[in-house]
C-alpha cells in the first residue's frame, strides 16, 4: 500500500519552480489531499532570473513555482529559510571541502531543511507531510511501520539522498513521484497535460547555490587561495596546486602536473591531506577501497544489531556493490566483497536490503587494498 | 469566505461597472477632433468634473494616470526636477519613513540617481509626522528643499497624517507638499482645495473602481517634469492615450466614495471596531496597530501584531479557513520582509513579523467579523508553535 490510497491528509507541497515538484504537488492534490504550496528561498539575495539553465533560488523559480500552484489550484507562500540553509548546508559544505572532504549538499538539505526545518514548521502548522518531487517509494506496512524504497525506475531513483532520512522524518515523507514508471519525458508531458508551464523547464543540477556551477570558484572565493604541493605516493613533489579543498578522492581531471607518470598511465587523486596542504596522486589501482568506516549513522527503522550483507551505494548515481556492514562504538564498519574505487570521505554510504534503504552514514575513511605497494 | 483586504483592492461598485461597460462599447480617442473623438472627449470631461467635485478640486487640477503608483511617481520624481531646474541649490527631498513604497521607492531612486539628498522625516509610535517635524526638517536649510511627501493616511496601521497642518508649514516656506491620499479617500473627509496640498495622489480601484486608473491632483502652478513623454494629453504632464472607461467608472465610483463617506465611516467604522475586540478577545496580547484612537485612524483599517508569531504562518491557518487578509508589509521574491512601516515606528524586528492586517469595506458584513472572530485564536496559538523559523 502506498500513501496516495490513505485518507486524505493536510500536505505541505515543497515546490522549486521545477517540473518535478509541481507534478508531485498535482498529483498529490488529484489523489484528495488537501495540498498547499511552499517554495523555499534558500539564498538571502535571490537573482532576478536564472542565470543558464540550472538553479533554484532565483525570483524566477518562486514565480514558476507560483504560477505552478495556481493552475494546480492550491494556496502558495514562500517560506524564508536561507538562514538555516546557510547555517546547515552551505556553511557545512564549506567545511567539509576545507577537511579534505566532499560533501553532499543534496542530502544535507533533505536531512537538515526539507525534513527537519521545513517538517517541523509543516507540522506545528497543522500539516501531515511534506511532499517533495523526489523519486523514491515509501511503503507502509501492516503494522503501520515505514520503509523507504529505490524508486520503480531505478535510472531515476533518488533515494541515496533520502537516505538519511529517519523513521520519524519518513512518517511525514510523500513522494508522488516514486511509485509510478514514468520517464522524465512522460513526467513533462504529463506535466504539460496537466497545464502546468513549467513541463519545458530545463533540468536543475549541480548546486542550487553555485549558480554558475563553478564549485572551485566558489571554494576558492570562500576559502582562499592556498598553494601546496602535489606528491606522488613516495612523497616526492611533482607539482602544485591552489587549494587542497579543491580536490575530490579518485579524481583523475585538473590536476595541472606537466609531466606524464612514469608508467604512462593516468593518475588519480588518493588522499588530501588539509593538515599539510598536500594532495597525494598514483596510479587508478591505489584507489581501491577494501573496507570502510562511516559515522553519524542514521536508520529507516531500527539499527541492525549484528553485522549483515547489504548492497550499498556511495555516491549520487553510483552503482551497488555488495558489502557485509555492522555498528562498532556507534560507527559504522563495512567491507566490500570486491574492491571498490573513487571512494571519497564525506559521501553517504547507503544500505540497502534489496530495493529497500535500510540506512546511511557518513564516509570518515577508508581502507586500501593491501596489495598496493606504496 | 471573509475578505478582508479591502487595501489591497476592493469590489468594483455595479454602478461603476455599469458606467465602464457602457464605455467599453463606445469607440472615441479623446484626443481626435471629430464626432467621436469630442464624444469621448465629452466623457472624459465629465468624469474629470465629477471627480474634481469629489475631491475639492477644480478640473483643472485632476491629472488622469494609470494609477496611484504613476501619480506618486509624477508627483515625488517631476516635482523634484522641475524645483530642481528652478533652482539647483534644492535637491533635499524630505519624505516620512512609512510611505508606500510607491513613493519610497521613488524618493529612494532620486536619491540614488538624480543627486537627492533624501531626509526621512522622525514619527511617532503610530507612525505620524508631526508639524513640528517637518517645520525642523525645512527650517535647517530652506533654500534646499526641493519637496516634501507625506501619505494622508497609512495603508498598513492606518494612521491619519494632519495634513492640513504639514501643508500649512510646506507652504509658509514655499515647499511643494504631496500626499498620497490612495487609502484615505472616501473613509476620511478629502478636500485638496482645503488641505493646502500642492499634489495628491489618488487611485481607482481603491474606491470601488476599477484597477488601472488613478490621478494626481495638482495645483495649477506647478509643473512636474513629465515621467512619460509622449502627446502630453493631460496638462503637458502626463501622456498616453486615455483610458475612456475607466476614467468613466473612476468618475462614478470616486462621487460615491464622497457621497456615501460619513456613512461609510460611521458603519464601517463600527463594524472595524467589533472586529478589533473580537481579536483582542481571543488573544489578549496582540497589539493595535497605529492610532488607537477612531479619529486618528483610517474606520476601515485594523491592524494587529501578534509575539511571537510569523505573520505568514497566520496568513497560511486563516486562508486555509477562508479568511483573507494580508500581513500589510511589502515581499521581496516573495519573502516577508519586517514592514518598515512598523520599524519606522520603533517596533522590535521579531515583533514586526507576526503582523496582520485586516481591512473592511463596502461589501464587508458582520458575518466577516465573526470568521475571523472565531478563527483567530487558534490560529495564533497553533502560529505560535510554528514559532519564528
Amino acid at each position: 500500500m502506498t500513501q496516495t490510497s490513505q485518507r486524505p491528509l493536510r500536505v505541505l507541497a515543497a515546490m522549486s519552480g521545477g517540473v518535478d515538484s509541481a507534478v508531485a504537488a498535482a498529483r498529490a492534490a488529484e489523489a484528495g489531499h488537501d495540498v498547499t504550496g511552499v517554495h523555499l528561498a534558500l539564498s538571502a539575495n535571490p537573482q532576478s532570473f536564472r542565470t543558464g539553465a540550472r538553479g533554484c533560488c532565483t525570483i524566477e523559480d518562486s514565480r514558476d513555482a507560483r504560477r505552478a500552484a495556481d493552475v494546480i489550484g492550491i494556496p502558495f507562500y514562500v517560506w524564508d529559510l536561507a538562514e538555516r540553509f546557510r547555517e546547515d548546508v552551505v556553511e557545512d559544505f564549506v567545511a567539509e571541502y576545507e577537511a579534505g572532504r566532499t560533501p553532499n549538499p543534496c542530502l544535507r538539505c533533505n536531512e537538515k531543511i526539507k525534513f527537519a526545518a521545513l517538517l517541523d514548521k509543516a507540522l506545528a502548522l497543522g500539516f501531515d507531510a511534506v511532499c517533495t518531487g523526489h523519486y523514491a517509494t515509501v511503503v507502509v506496512r501492516e503494522d503501520g511501520s515505514r520503509e523507504l524504497h529505490r524508486a520503480s525506475d531505478m535510472a531515476k531513483d533518488q533515494s541515496y539522498v533520502l537516505g538519511v532520512l529517519d523513521e520519524k522524518q519518513l512518517a511525514h515523507a510523500m513522494f508522488p513521484l516514486g511509485d509510478t514508471l514514468t520517464t522524465k519525458d512522460e513526467i513533462r508531458a504529463e506535466a504539460e497535460r496537466r497545464g502546468l508551464a513549467v513541463a519545458k523547464k530545463p533540468d536543475s543540477h549541480d548546486i542550487c547555490f553555485i549558480a554558475d556551477g563553478d564549485t572551485q570558484g566558489f571554494l576558492a572565493s570562500r576559502l582562499g587561495k592556498a598553494e601546496g604541493d602535489i606528491v606522488d605516493e613516495s612523497g616526492a613533489r611533482i607539482g602544485t596546486h591552489e587549494g587542497a579543498y579543491g580536490f575530490t578522492i579518485g579524481q583523475r581531471k585538473g590536476l595541472r602536473i606537466g609531466h606524464p607518470a612514469p608508467d604512462g598511465k593516468p593518475r588519480y587523486v588518493l588522499d588530501i591531506s588539509p593538515v599539510n596542504n598536500t594532495v597525494t596522486v598514483g596510479p587508478a589501482e591505489a584507489l581501491d577501497v577494501t573496507g570502510l568506516t562511516a559515522i553519524k549513522p542514521r536508520w529507516c527503522g531500527t539499527a541492525p544489531s549484528g553485522p549483515g550483507t547489504y548492497t550499498a551505494q556511495l555516491r549520487a548515481h553510483g552503482g551497488e556493490t555488495p558489502v557485509t556492514a555492522w555498528l562498532e562504538d556507534g560507527e559504522l564498519r563495512v567491507t566490500f566483497a570486491e574492491p571498490v574505487r573513487g571512494v571519497a570521505p564525506g559521501q553517504a554510504i547507503v544500505l540497502y536490503d534489496g530495493t529497500r534503504v535500510v540506512g546511511s552514514a557518513t564516509i570518515a575513511t577508508t581502507t586500501r587494498r593491501a596489495a598496493v605497494s606504496a | 469566505m471573509a475578505y478582508l483586504d479591502h487595501a489591497a483592492t476592493t469590489p468594483m461598485l455595479p454602478e461603476a461597472i455599469e458606467a465602464m461597460t457602457v464605455q467599453l462599447a463606445v469607440t472615441g480617442n479623446a484626443s481626435s477632433l471629430h464626432a467621436a473623438g469630442r464624444r469621448a472627449r465629452r466623457t472624459v470631461e465629465e468624469a474629470r468634473e465629477t471627480l474634481a467635485e469629489a475631491l475639492g478640486a477644480r478640473p483643472s487640477e485632476v491629472v488622469l494616470t494609470s494609477g496611484g503608483t504613476e501619480a506618486d511617481n509624477l508627483a515625488v520624481k517631476g516635482l523634484y526636477w522641475a524645483r530642481r531646474n528652478a533652482d539647483p541649490r534644492r535637491v533635499r527631498v524630505l519624505a516620512s519613513p512609512v510611505e508606500h513604497h510607491a513613493v519610497l521607492d521613488a524618493v529612494h531612486w532620486l536619491g540614488e540617481h538624480e543627486g537627492a539628498t533624501v531626509e526621512y522625516l522622525p514619527v511617532d509610535a503610530y507612525g505620524r509626522v508631526h508639524p513640528d517635524a517637518l517645520r525642523e526638517a525645512i527650517e535647517r536649510e530652506p533654500a534646499d528643499v526641493a519637496l516634501a511627501t507625506v501619505m494622508w493616511a497609512n495603508n498598513e496601521i492606518g494612521t491619519v497624517m494632519p495634513v492640513r497642518e504639514l501643508a500649512d508649514v510646506a507652504r509658509e516656506f514655499d515647499v511643494p507638499l504631496h500626499a498620497d491620499a490612495v487609502q484615505a479617500f472616501g473613509q476620511v473627509p478629502v478636500d485638496f482645495a482645503a488641505s493646502g496640498l500642492a499634489a495628491m495622489t489618488v487611485s481607482g480601484h481603491k474606491i470601488g473602481g476599477p484597477y488601472g486608473i488613478g490621478a494626481l491632483l495638482l495645483g495649477r502652478e506647478y509643473s512636474p517634469v513629465p515621467v512619460l513623454h509622449g502627446g502630453g494629453q493631460e496638462r503637458h504632464v502626463r501622456s498616453g492615450t486615455l483610458d475612456v472607461p475607466a476614467v468613466a467608472a473612476f468618475a462614478v465610483a470616486g462621487r460615491l466614495a464622497a457621497e456615501r463617506r460619513e456613512r461609510f465611516a460611521r458603519e464601517i467604522g463600527a463594524l472595524r471596531d467589533e472586529l478589533a475586540d473580537a481579536v483582542r478577545a481571543a488573544v489578549p496580547d496582540a497589539l493595535l496597530g497605529g492610532d488607537p484612537d477612531p479619529a486618528g485612524r483610517l474606520p476601515a483599517n485594523a491592524h494587529f501584531t501578534f509575539p511571537g508569531c510569523e505573520g505568514d504562518s497566520l496568513l497560511l491557518l486563516l486562508d486555509a479557513q477562508g479568511i483573507e487578509c494580508s500581513t500589510g508589509s511589502a515581499c521581496t521574491a516573495g519573502v516577508a520582509q519586517p514592514s518598515h512601516v512598523l520599524l519606522a515606528t520603533g517596533t522590535d524586528p521579531d515583533l514586526a513579523r507576526g503582523t496582520l492586517r485586516f481591512t473592511l469595506g463596502h461589501t464587508s458584513t458582520r458575518a466577516d467579523v465573526e470568521a475571523v472572530a472565531k478563527a483567530i485564536g487558534p490560529a495564533v496559538a497553533r502560529a505560535r508553535t510554528a514559532g519564528l523559523s
